[in-house]
């Protein structure tokens, strides 16, 4: 090291606190306590000049509440609104829920890794399943939709869809356009209802009966809670998927976003710059430590 | 680099004066509320002189010895870090218009620093939070500002307290590099060690007088004696390894009948760079500060998920901290966390000795041991072309 430290290798993002004034166009509800945002930016030049790539998340934030971490949706058909699926839990998704359509409020973003699509190519055309519990649809959303876009570089391409009750089940309205668009979705729920006639019981049932034809270029990308993650991941094991074709997406209370504030530590991985998006083979031995 | 030199003790004086007059806002070790801590200088009077501190885990006195000194104690409570890295700092504003809200990102100009008396391992500690704020995917603004004008001057220890233990980091006592100035004093005047031209410049008006054998013997005798005064040692051998194949080791509940969980390792330690963002708003809720504070991975509601806090027990919120110092640390900055300072030993209220606890672990085997394997995320693997837009 210099006395003077050498800064010309500080280029990279300067201004990580740039936060972009946004509003809410839109709300839909998804489920009990989960709504939809559709986002503006509320200047021309940043809606320009913000791109993000699916898995990554955005910093909301509601001035005297603070900011929350939400992993991007993707943005409406059109593209010009930038979708949030939130659940309703902390100070700052209350004051969005509570703010509702013509919400001004502040966004910083993109930050984090996003789904590994360079695995997807003309030649292999890979099997995807993609496992989403609950609201973890989410941060899915715009990887199906990539997959649709990019039909040609993959093979099959599965969603499957655990929720508590049906009507935890999100993008409902999507799915059908989704599987007309080949994509093969499966459901299920914990409690049903009683006109529900889907599968009954958790996710990972699901991956154990789907027809695997390719495990070795099968690839497998979920999202939920920690615990539905480590059983998707071992019964893809189980169905002779490798490892690493294993990916999944990590959350922690991200403060900061850019790795400097400690919050999000998972041992050595800052979730909020090495992930939120791992492969499964990295974090796993990390995830068995209890309180880590 | 070049010969060292020699300048009589009243010189330093002179070079505050210029420094004062060059516009750096000069800070140096002080007796304040019964410790020496690292305030604004004016002049030499400032100093500690004949000041001596004793330390011992959970214990720092200061007292007045007959020595003649201005140097000759070890670190107190404070560390650079909070000029540096300041406790408390707004990071961006808003402000509510007709139109909803406006951003602003806080670029403030801070003052030049000039630290005056920094040693060996806070050199050390310096170099690894440069690698933390400035080194990674993104740069830290607030740092980089103070950080690309501070003005170095070091100083060799010449005396070593029983806390000390920069000798098994690597990091002293010494300093051998990342000054723009390295004093040693001796009875009769500073031996000066020049490490940048911007150094060089600023003694340039100073009466320099060329070293000769008698004083570069004494000050090399003066700096052995600091580091035979060193007594502590960490055998830092696979310490990453030891410490991450360990993380169900008994010894850790050991740890947490005696920690208070009271933050004070991580708030003296140089190199600890928690911290959390909040609100501060006027009254009418319409001019809003986002404040960067200090946090401690001490603190239960530190790390969550939806589901809960991560670390709800002692045990697991000093595991979180020591394996990150010593381990994790490796991965993520390709240094050690620790500098050897021996300030978290002195300033635990219960006088936890983190070389205890590391000897504990390595020298009591623990027979359900496995490595996690831990591989850095390939950034290629996750990149999305940048036309995609869904």
């Amino acid at each position: 090291m210099n006395a003077k430290p050498d800064l010309t290798k500080a280029r990279r993002s300067s201004e990580p606190w740039h936060t972009f004034p946004v509003t809410i166009r839109r709300v839909c509800a998804e489920a009990p306590n989960v709504m939809t945002y559709d986002f503006e930016f509320d200047n021309h030049s940043d809606a320009q000049q913000y791109a993000f790539s699916p898995g990554q998340f955005n910093m909301l934030y509601v001035p005297g509440a603070g900011e929350a971490a939400i992993s991007i949706a993707g943005r409406t058909n059109e593209g010009r609104f930038l979708k949030h699926t939130i659940r309703t839990v902390g100070v700052v998704t209350q004051a969005i829920a509570k703010g509702g359509v013509g919400m001004s409020l502040g966004l910083r973003g993109p930050f984090g890794t996003s789904w590994p699509v360079d695995f997807f190519s003309h030649q292999l055309k890979r099997d995807v399943i993609v496992v989403a519990g609950g609201i973890g649809l989410a941060p899915l959303r715009s990887l199906v939709l990539f997959l649709i876009q990019h039909r040609e570089k993959v093979g099959s391409v599965r969603l499957l869809i655990g929720a508590r009750s049906p009507e935890d089940v999100v993008y409902e309205s999507e799915l059908h356009e989704w599987s007309e668009n080949g994509v093969e979705i499966h459901v299920t729920v914990d409690r049903p209802s009683l006109n529900w006639r889907g599968q009954v019981g958790v996710v990972t049932l699901l991956l154990g009966r789907i027809a695997i034809p390719r495990p070795q270029s099968t690839l497998v990308m979920t999202c939920g809670p920690e615990v539905m993650m480590r059983y998707v991941a071992k019964s893809a094991m189980d169905r002779k998927i490798p490892t690493e074709n294993v990916w999944l997406t990590l959350e922690r209370n991200m403060n900061c976003a850019i790795g400097l504030c400690g919050h999000c530590q998972l041992g050595p991985k800052f979730i909020c710059k090495d992930g939120p998006v791992f492969r499964y083979d990295y974090v796993r031995d990390l995830l068995r430590v209890q309180h880590f | 680099m070049e010969e060292p030199c020699l300048i009589e003790k009243s010189e330093l004086n002179r070079l505050i004066e210029r420094l004062i007059r060059e516009g750096f806002l000069v800070l140096g070790p002080r007796v304040e509320d019964s410790a020496i801590l690292y305030c604004e200088i004016q002049s030499m009077r400032d100093l500690p002189r004949g000041y001596r501190d004793t330390q011992e885990p959970g214990k720092y006195r200061v007292a007045e010895s007959n020595g003649e000194n201005y140097f000759e104690f070890n670190l107190g409570p404070h560390s650079w870090k909070q000029f540096l890295f300041p406790p408390k700092q707004s990071v961006s504003s808003c402000k509510k218009t007709d139109n909803g809200w406006e951003f602003t990102t806080n670029v403030d100009s801070p003052p030049k620093f000039a630290f005056l008396g920094v040693r060996a391992c806070e050199l050390a500690a310096i170099e690894v939070q440069d690698r933390v704020f400035l080194e990674g995917p993104f740069v830290d603004p607030v740092y980089q500002a103070r950080r690309e004008s501070t003005f170095i001057i070091a100083v060799n220890c010449t005396v070593a307290a029983s806390t000390c233990f920069c000798t098994s980091m690597g990091t002293g006592p010494k300093c051998k590099s990342a000054f723009d100035l390295a004093l040693t004093e001796l009875d009769d005047g500073f031996v000066v060690e020049v490490g940048t031209t911007r150094g060089r410049s600023m003694i340039s008006d100073l009466n320099i007088r060329k070293i000769d054998r008698e004083h570069a013997s004494d000050s090399q005798l003066l700096q052995q004696r600091a580091c035979d005064q060193i007594t502590k040692r960490m055998d830092t051998s696979g310490i990453r390894n030891l410490l991450l194949e360990n993380l169900d080791h008994p010894h850790w509940d050991d740890v947490a009948k005696r920690c208070l969980s009271c933050t004070n390792c991580t708030m003296v330690c140089p190199t600890c760079f928690c911290s959390s963002v909040t609100e501060v708003s006027n009254l009418s809720g319409d001019q809003i500060e986002r404040e960067r504070q200090w946090d401690s991975c001490f603190n239960v509601d530190f790390s969550y998920t939806a589901s809960g806090t991560v670390r709800d027990d002692v045990r697991s919120r000093y595991r979180q901290w020591l394996t990150h110092k010593l381990a994790s640390w490796h991965d993520q900055f390709d240094s050690s966390g620790c500098v050897g300072c021996g300030r978290c030993i002195t300033w635990c209220p219960v006088g936890i000795d983190l070389t205890a606890e590391v000897a504990a672990i390595r020298n009591t085997p623990f027979s359900n041991r496995t490595l996690p394997v831990i591989q850095p995320v390939s950034k290629a693997a996750c990149a999305f072309p940048k036309d995609f837009k869904p």
